[in-house]
């Protein structure tokens, strides 16, 4: 079973480096982009059958590991 | 006085940070390197050094897999049982992410890898680590850091400020750290992250040692103690 993971910056938290590709959008000439956030996505594969089981494991490898909670937000999804 | 320097891959100031804490504790005998897998840390410990470097090569977010390797559950547990413990550079930001010291170390906010020298204030003399300092002097220390911006929740912040926990402040921040932070200490004033390299500072050959104040505060509080 595999299971994707999006890792974001909770909102208020700076983003330099989105604010740096907003910038270098705006210099490319692609207008109308008003704000950039920059985050990872990680893919597992993983041995677990069950779909709440992986799921339920997948958010502890989140809150171990995977995000940082203090400034990133995480969410989980199964394949 | 027994010192302990855990060594990560991709650790590049442990041996700097050994040397400096050797001068202050009667020489390298009595100070162990101590290899992350390990699970125990030496009996008899009295401090900790978690140096600075690039442990894992920054994957993930810095000093997030290194504050998960095997030797920090001691080093957490050695921390809450009042043990001192002081992290440098990369060594501050495992012990954000290990929990140990609260907020975060962001991208610098000019995106730039910094390497130079930087002017500290120091705002305590209420820890060991800042024990030989003055209130208010200021410090010429390097940086050598991409990732130093330091950033922590309004409340936390006010907490560290009210608490007396900023131990230094940059008199210019380089890196966009909030309120100027360099360096802060932990509720017992026992554990202290900075980003800037005062192992570095330690040895008048090698460009100054406005650094060696720090460690000799911490072989005072080992003796008095």
């Amino acid at each position: 079973m595999k299971a994707r993971v999006h890792v974001t910056l909770k909102n208020g938290v700076l983003d330099p480096q989105g604010a740096a590709v907003a910038h270098s959008l705006g210099a490319l000439g692609f207008e109308g982009v008003n704000d950039v956030r920059q985050g990872k996505v990680i893919e597992l594969d993983l041995a677990e059958t069950d779909k709440a089981q992986a799921e339920a494991s997948v958010k502890q490898m989140c809150e171990k590991l995977l995000a940082n909670t203090v400034i990133e937000n995480y969410s989980v999804e199964i394949l | 006085m027994r010192a302990a320097v855990i060594q990560f891959p991709g650790s590049n100031c442990d041996r700097d940070m050994a040397v400096a804490l050797a001068n202050v504790a009667g020489g390298a005998k009595n100070v162990s390197m101590v290899w992350h897998k390990d699970a125990e840390l030496p009996k008899g410990l009295d401090v900790i050094g978690i140096p600075g470097g690039f442990s894992f090569g920054d994957y993930l977010r810095c000093g997030a897999i290194a504050a998960r390797s095997p030797i920090m559950d001691a080093v957490v547990e050695f921390a809450n049982k009042g043990g001192y413990v002081f992290g440098l550079c990369n060594g501050f930001q495992i012990l954000t992410e290990s929990g140990l010291l609260p907020g975060v170390l962001m991208r610098n906010a000019g995106l730039k890898y910094i390497c130079k020298d930087v002017e500290l204030r120091v705002e305590t003399t209420a820890s060991p680590f800042t024990s030989r300092y003055t209130v208010g002097e200021v410090v010429t220390v390097p940086v050598a850091h991409h990732d130093g911006n330091y950033s922590a929740d309004p409340d936390t912040l006010k907490r560290l400020v009210g608490d007396d926990r900023v131990a230094f402040r940059y008199t210019e921040t380089p890196n966009g750290s909030m309120d100027d932070i360099a360096g802060i200490l932990s509720a017992n004033k026992r554990v202290l992250g900075m980003m800037p390299h005062p192992e570095r500072r330690a040895d008048a050959q090698l460009g100054g040692t406005d650094g060696v104040r720090f460690f000799e505060g911490i072989a005072d509080a080992l003796v008095s103690a």
